[in-house]
């Protein structure tokens, strides 16, 4: 049975483009622009190149999504 | 790591070539009553039966609320149809979708047949989408990468006029059936996640004879093309070995007895 591409994934960060936006990379190898929650921008977190975070996706545009939590 | 993969042993892998294989001999007693005028739901109780007196369960029933032990999906459907009262014809493609869980552990398999009136394109549809398969089977091997696979059952299909569909994916299988890593059939070579040695993998290609583009019906299972044209579904349970994929499941016995069925036609010609 095929699985629904799941709307919550992991990636690590490529690079920091600009307005908060990233290039992020997921683990099934699709490379996306994704910006930054506005509560993690609340609370000032850094994000870098390298880092591995959670990212929320559309299901109607596969190539955007939200990154909602950065990995320690 | 947070990437979330379990690697199994050779052992775990055993139990899931079985099961593998039950599903294999599934297909091949379902593929013995399709004709036309047979319905998908008849189709769907032969096979829960099967699965029941072999000592296994229907993986699929009661997975998310799924409520049948197949996916049955004819022509413009192209996974996670329902069983219904619909009557095949004689110039239908079906897809079938089966896995069952014995011992704990999962085999996930798919085969999309057709009906003896099925002529030229479509035909040809199902042989790509065969051949997606199995060259994407043969880039699973420790140190390729997801995106290996992906690329190349995207390439082979788009060479060909046809397109993948997106939103859904492959995955990794075992104690249950949808695990990490997700395997989509469209990507870049060199990406995405490395393979290793104890991974076992449904590598599914979907391919559309139109374009890409689907939508769920109301039943909020069915996945079906956007432009009505037909799509064609194949799936096999595999595990990464040190000297390449190792195929768990088999469509040896689905392919005599689609031979022995003269209201079926081997894709092959």
């Amino acid at each position: 049975m095929v699985k629904q591409s799941s709307i919550e994934q992991d990636g690590t960060i490529i690079e920091a483009l600009s307005n908060a936006m990233f290039r992020v990379e997921l683990e099934n190898g699709h490379v996306i622009t994704a910006h930054i929650s506005g509560k993690m921008r609340m609370n000032y977190i850094k994000i870098l190149p390298g880092d591995k975070v959670k990212i929320e996706m559309s299901p109607y545009d596969l190539t955007k999504g939200r990154i909602t939590y950065r990995y320690k | 790591m947070s990437s979330g993969v379990i690697i199994k042993t050779p052992e775990e892998i055993e139990f899931i070539r079985q099961s593998s294989l039950l599903v294999g001999k599934t297909h091949a007693e379902v593929a013995k009553f399709i004709k036309p005028g047979v319905t998908t739901q008849k189709l769907n109780e032969i096979a829960e039966s099967f699965i029941q007196d072999n000592g296994a369960t229907a993986t699929f029933k009661g997975y998310e609320g799924y409520p049948f032990g197949l996916c049955i999906s004819v022509n413009s459907a192209i996974v996670h149809g329902f069983p219904s009262k619909y009557e095949l014809k004689e110039t239908d493609i079906v897809s079938i979708d089966c896995g069952v869980t014995k011992n704990g552990f999962i085999g996930d398999s798919a085969y999309t047949y057709a009906l003896a009136g099925v002529e030229g394109e479509f035909l040809r549809l199902l042989r790509i989408t065969l051949e997606c398969l199995k060259i994407g089977i043969t880039f699973a091997a420790p140190g390729k990468r997801i995106g290996d696979i992906a690329y190349s059952i995207q390439n082979h299909a788009e060479k060909n006029g046809y397109s993948i569909v997106r939103e859904l994916v492959g995955h990794g299988v075992g104690k249950n059936l949808h695990e990490k890593p997700e395997v989509p059939n469209y990507g870049k070579p060199g990406n995405g996640m490395k393979l290793e040695v104890g991974m076992t993998l449904a590598i599914e290609p979907m391919v559309n004879m139109g374009r890409k583009n689907i939508k769920m019906l109301n039943d909020g299972w069915t996945i079906v093309t956007a432009d009505g044209k037909p799509s064609a579904h194949f799936e096999h349970t595999i595990a990464v070995t040190e000297n390449g994929a190792d195929i768990l499941s088999s469509f040896e016995e689905i392919e005599k007895s689609i031979k022995e069925n003269k209201d079926l036609k081997s894709i092959n010609g």
